[in-house]
């Protein structure tokens, strides 16, 4: 097997990519960005929906982890922050927190540069020299144990807890047995199981916490669904042949794989533990991405049964089709056919060729989503905007 | 013949169709014999490979997803009909 290399980072991690991030602090400044990104195409851009608005205290949380997620994300070799100066989440307020990073940060706002067009303009000046900077970093061996990975599911049909994700499950065992660590979140999808995580729990505290976390996502559901919360389970899912809330969840968790849980993690919060990790994220998958790379994961599988083409700035995303229409149907966008194991291939033979692929998109191969520019930031919120 | 189920755990007592099966038509899964579809059985749709009697678990995953709520035959269709979740009642 292959060594895994990558770009060592002075907090010890290891990034798989060297990417220069372009981060606005607010929605406001999303346009300054995208000037950026016109300029310098070479330069990730991760545009988002949030950063000012809601003032509840969990939700500035949330704002605070995931933007200093991504900036201390292992694959990220540097930094533009652009911010605006009036809102929430401003640069002064993100500094002590991003201060320590080790890595090329420079910081402008709107308020303060000149408007926006100055800014994009230092901005884009910015993100070119962080670039010639952090370009000749050469890539160093790194142990297993150093790699993150994070398993997530989206736009499923009825053959993706049958095919893709015992593929995912598959991979993720392997992953654990050879040292690394493996995350997946999405609570509302463990609905109905909690008995068997839980069972599976390193100890009766992590049991506790994992029959809390499923116990609080069935109770959201009902209080904000009402007579609706059956639909968690939808009329769709039947047809495809799904009977219950458990079996549908069934096929959800059982990407995660078979293993020991350590440890549940918070949205967004990095993992203390090896081996398989929850975390309490939603099930909608563009937010659960967002904490699964706010966690520190540096490359994340990725099944989808109806076919998203969704990625992620910074962070490599293998897609996984449920059935080998779709991945003919969306060839440009899908890595792996999980759909062949309805053809009679043998598990092993796709969990293999899928730890193939998975070590080639470490030392640099690119995936489908990172060749197409799919990536896509979007985050939790709880609370209403202000 | 060409396998057309597929049993995701060795404890299951159902099997998914990978694709429609018509009654009487063999049901075959990798390293099993293969028993004849009592009724059609829809893709994606499970099917029992054994008889199951009333109030049995059913077994996917190597896990209960759901109790039975009559017996159900060899061959049979396991859907909403036949069980029902020991939660979230419909």
């Amino acid at each position: 097997m292959m060594e895994l290399t990558g770009y060592q980072r002075k907090d010890g991690k290891f990034g798989i990519r060297n990417h220069v991030l372009v981060l606005p602090t607010v929605s406001c400044v999303n346009g300054v960005v995208n000037r950026i990104g016109r300029e310098v195409p070479e330069a990730v851009c991760a545009t988002h929906p949030h950063g000012c608005g809601r003032g509840g205290p969990r939700d500035v949380e949330i704002l605070f982890r995931i933007l200093t997620g991504m900036i201390h994300h292992p694959n990220v070799g540097g930094v533009v922050l652009v911010g605006l100066g009036c809102e929430v989440s401003n640069t002064k307020r993100l500094l002590p927190l991003i201060v320590d990073s080790g890595k090329p940060i420079e910081i402008f706002n709107v308020q303060e540069d000149g408007g926006s067009l100055a800014t994009a303009g230092k901005g884009a000046a910015a993100a070119r020299r962080i670039l010639s900077e952090i370009n000749s970093q050469p890539r160093v061996a790194f142990p297993w144990d150093q790699l993150l990975v994070a398993m997530e599911c989206g736009g499923s049909d009825a053959l993706s807890g049958v095919t893709a994700n015992v593929a995912l499950g598959a991979v993720s065992d392997r992953l654990v047995e050879k040292g690394a660590t493996v995350i997946f979140g999405e609570n509302t999808e463990m609905i109905g199981t909690a008995h068997v995580l839980a069972r599976r729990a390193k100890d009766a505290q992590v049991a506790k916490q994992i029959e809390e976390m499923v116990g609080r996502a069935e109770r959201i559901t009902h209080e904000v669904m009402g007579d609706l919360a059956g639909l968690v389970i939808s009329p769709g899912n039947m047809d495809g042949g799904m009977s219950t809330i458990a079996e549908k969840s069934m096929g959800c968790i059982v990407k995660g794989g078979s293993t020991t849980i350590n440890q549940v993690v918070d949205y967004g919060e990095i993992p203390a533990e090896h081996g398989l990790i929850l975390q309490d994220g939603p099930g909608y998958d563009g937010d659960s991405m967002a904490g699964l790379a706010a966690s520190g994961a540096q490359l994340m599988f990725f099944s989808t049964g109806r076919g998203t083409p969704v990625g992620f700035p910074a962070l490599p995303v293998i897609k996984v089709a449920s059935n080998t229409r779709i991945y003919q149907a969306m060839k440009e966008d899908m890595d792996v056919n999980a759909g062949s194991l309805v053809e009679g291939r043998p598990l092993n033979q796709l969990q293999a060729e899928m730890i193939d692929l998975m070590i080639r998109v470490i030392n640099g191969e690119k995936t489908k989503a990172e060749v197409n520019g799919m990536e896509v930031l979007t985050f939790m919120t709880v609370h209403p905007p202000f | 013949m060409e396998e057309n189920i597929l049993i995701i755990h060795p404890r299951d007592n159902v099997a998914v169709a990978l694709r429609t099966i018509e009654a009487g038509e063999q049901a075959l899964a990798q390293g099993m014999k293969g028993f004849p579809a009592s009724e059609d059985i829809p893709a994606s749709h499970k099917i029992a490979l054994r008889n199951i009697a009333e109030e049995e678990e059913i077994i996917k995953y190597g896990e209960t997803v759901a109790v039975s709520i009559r017996p159900i035959k060899k061959g049979e269709w396991v859907h909403t009909h036949n069980l029902e979740s020991k939660r979230w009642k419909r």
